[in-house]
């Protein structure tokens, strides 16, 4: 059995779930401004005043993204009523019986504030949405609302990492500067899609935050080499950041080609779509590398990390992701 | 009527209040005045001054992008057989530029109030195209927005002087009515259903402008006897100025050329 009680396996496999919808929300995001389509629905909450639009043009995308959001938020809402009542046995064991070193009391009560913070988030979400649509897109909404769009993925991944690694404990300041750079390059970059600066800015941070990414990375990865619990997210992070870089340079040159476009161009909308959701993806790989480096990581179940009992099966945090159990 | 001017008024000032700082100079300066107490003047048709002219356009034609309407299958029904180009630049076939805005920048007295003209200008949604593509108006002019088309259409002006707004329009809707309080060249509209959809509105703060249309040429009639300087505005081209001087009676022609 694994390190907690089967609850908390669904739990896991729940929270999963629930950060892949909101990769999914991200991706229809995307496709709502790079077809330029937010305000084909002139009006929130109701649809064309109704709750189902006619789905043609740009409504197609703009309502495919409210109908995820609401989704999205419902969920996020059961996560932290999930993560809140989770409760370890009252001794730090596990249910499989074995005692695990400085468990903490309640391992999952960081996960519940932060669950509850991405509730935060979703609402504020909703709320700037409305802004956006209401106040026929200001700027500093719009870019708030991919700010935050962003944030709320990276904590829902922070939340999921958490169920396996733990919350507590201190933090390597190179994977934070990594996260904190990359997230601010998101935010950089919807400034460049809103038109409110140059790509220049982008770029430059791009470098920065590649920089960093290539820093604490492969500092993580040859000092790991042996280590899968730290290899694996740090080379995914590496590989991810890599992509985005490409995906960055394929989005400008796609920009300057389609420059006189009467209409938005598939091609287009491809790169900046994958643009925008790799950028989630860099930033969330940056969280789980963070949480994963702690020094604590993973003490929550006991810092001996992973045992495998005679039979042969593995126990302990790093068997939660089989390949993850070291040979 | 009152209530018109009125109206236009405090969404002026409304404006001017929400966006100060720099502003275009061809849209700063006027602002939708009511007339204090006394009638406002029309142009004088029969003793003012007259400019009228043509845009010639010379180079090679542009090949314009047949517009994919696919996302919606109404719009393209109403395209079979032959699809839709952009309307971005539409060369006449007597080599004149069509959708030219033209109006007179500068030049008239300062202190005259000018009567809205008369005469509805409607933009039209058909073919999931607005039509026409580019219309002027006055500040405090009403214009009608229809949509004679069996599909949903969102009107979104992008003024950067004018207050913004965005609203539907359902097949077989009534016609709104809307008009812009503050001068501005030009206003950029768009449909974020359709987003090929684009038209373009140039408000001006008295009624002297004109669009050119299938033979390229413009006329306006009735200005006092001045110097002024004339713009004309392509979506694609850019603005273009000339100075003219006009007496009373007087005719005069002016010829704007743009190349590709
Ligand atoms: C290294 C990490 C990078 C990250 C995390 C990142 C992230 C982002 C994000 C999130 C957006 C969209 C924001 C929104 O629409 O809400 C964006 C837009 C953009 N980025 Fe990046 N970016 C990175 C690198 C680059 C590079 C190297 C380039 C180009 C040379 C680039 C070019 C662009 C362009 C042109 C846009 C605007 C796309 C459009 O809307 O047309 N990015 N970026
Ligand atoms: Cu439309």
């Amino acid at each position: 059995m694994h390190l907690n009680s089967v609850g908390s396996l669904w739990l896991r496999r729940y929270a999963m779930f629930v950060a892949c919808c909101t990769f999914g929300l991200v991706i229809a995001g995307g496709l709502v401004t790079s077809n330029d389509a937010a305000l084909s629905v002139p009006d929130w909450p109701l649809s064309w005043g109704r709750l189902v639009p006619t789905l043609e043009g740009g409504i197609r995308y703009e309502f495919a993204h409210r109908v995820a959001a609401m989704l999205v938020g419902l969920l996020t809402v059961g996560l932290a009523l999930a993560v809140g009542t989770e409760k370890p046995l009252p001794d730090g064991r596990g249910s499989d019986g074995t005692t695990h070193l400085h468990a903490e009391p309640r391992p999952s009560g960081s996960g519940s504030w932060l669950a509850w913070a991405a509730v935060a988030v979703v609402l504020a979400q909703a709320a700037l949405g409305g802004v956006a649509v209401r106040f026929v897109t200001p700027a500093w909404a719009t870019i708030a609302h991919a700010a935050l769009g962003q944030l709320f993925f990276a904590i829902l991944v922070a939340i999921c990492v958490g169920l396996y690694a733990g919350y507590g404990g201190g933090w390597a300041a190179p994977t934070v500067v990594c996260t904190v750079a990359l997230f601010s390059q998101t935010i950089l970059g919807a400034c460049v899609r809103y038109g409110v600066m140059t790509p220049v800015a982008h770029i430059v941070g791009a470098l920065f935050a590649t920089m960093l990414v290539m820093w604490a990375g492969l500092n993580i990865l040859l000092q790991n080499l042996e280590n899968p619990r730290l290899r694996r997210p740090a080379l995914v992070l590496l590989s991810i950041t890599f992509s985005q870089v490409f995906l960055g340079i394929g989005s400008y040159m796609a920009r300057i080609v389609y420059a006189g476009a009467p209409q938005p161009m598939p091609v287009l909308v491809l790169f900046t779509v994958a643009h925008v959701a790799v950028g989630s993806l860099a930033v969330g790989a940056a969280v789980a590398l963070a949480m994963l480096a702690r020094p604590n990581a993973f003490r929550v179940h006991g810092g001996t990390g992973c045992r495998r009992t005679p039979g042969g099966r593995s126990t302990g945090c790093c068997c939660c992701i089989p390949s993850w159990a070291p040979a | 009527m009152k209530k018109i001017w009125m109206g236009a008024v405090l969404a002026g000032s409304l404006t001017l209040g929400g966006c100060g700082g720099d502003k275009p100079a061809e849209t700063a300066k006027t602002e939708a005045t009511a007339p204090a107490g006394g009638a406002a003047a029309t142009p004088d048709e029969a003793n003012g001054g007259t400019i009228t002219g043509k845009v010639a356009f010379a180079g090679e034609k542009p090949k314009m992008a047949t517009l994919d309407m696919s996302a919606n299958p109404a719009c393209e029904r109403a395209h079979k057989g032959s699809p839709q180009k952009s309307e971005e630049v539409v060369v006449n076939e007597n080599g004149t530029l069509k959708y030219t805005f033209v109006w007179v920048k500068s030049g008239l007295p300062a202190d005259k109030q000018w009567a809205v003209p008369a005469g509805t200008t409607s933009l039209d949604q058909n073919g999931c195209m607005y039509k026409p593509r580019v219309i002027g108006l006055m500040t405090g002019q009403n214009f009608e927005i229809k949509n004679s088309d069996p599909t949903n259409h969102n009107i979104h002006p992008q003024p950067t002087v004018n207050t913004d707004w965005n609203e539907s329009q359902s097949p077989g809707q009534a016609p709104m009515t809307k008009s812009f309080g503050r001068q501005e060249v030009m206003i950029p509209v768009k449909c974020n259903v359709h987003p090929w959809m684009r038209a373009y509105i140039g408000v001006v703060g008295h009624p002297f402008f004109a669009v050119t249309g299938d033979d390229g040429t413009f006329t306006i009639k009735g200005l006092p006897p001045g110097t002024y300087v004339i713009q004309s505005w392509h979506e694609k081209y850019g603005p273009m100025e000339q100075t003219v001087t006009v007496g009373a009676k007087e005719s005069k022609t002016v010829e704007f050329s743009y190349k590709s």
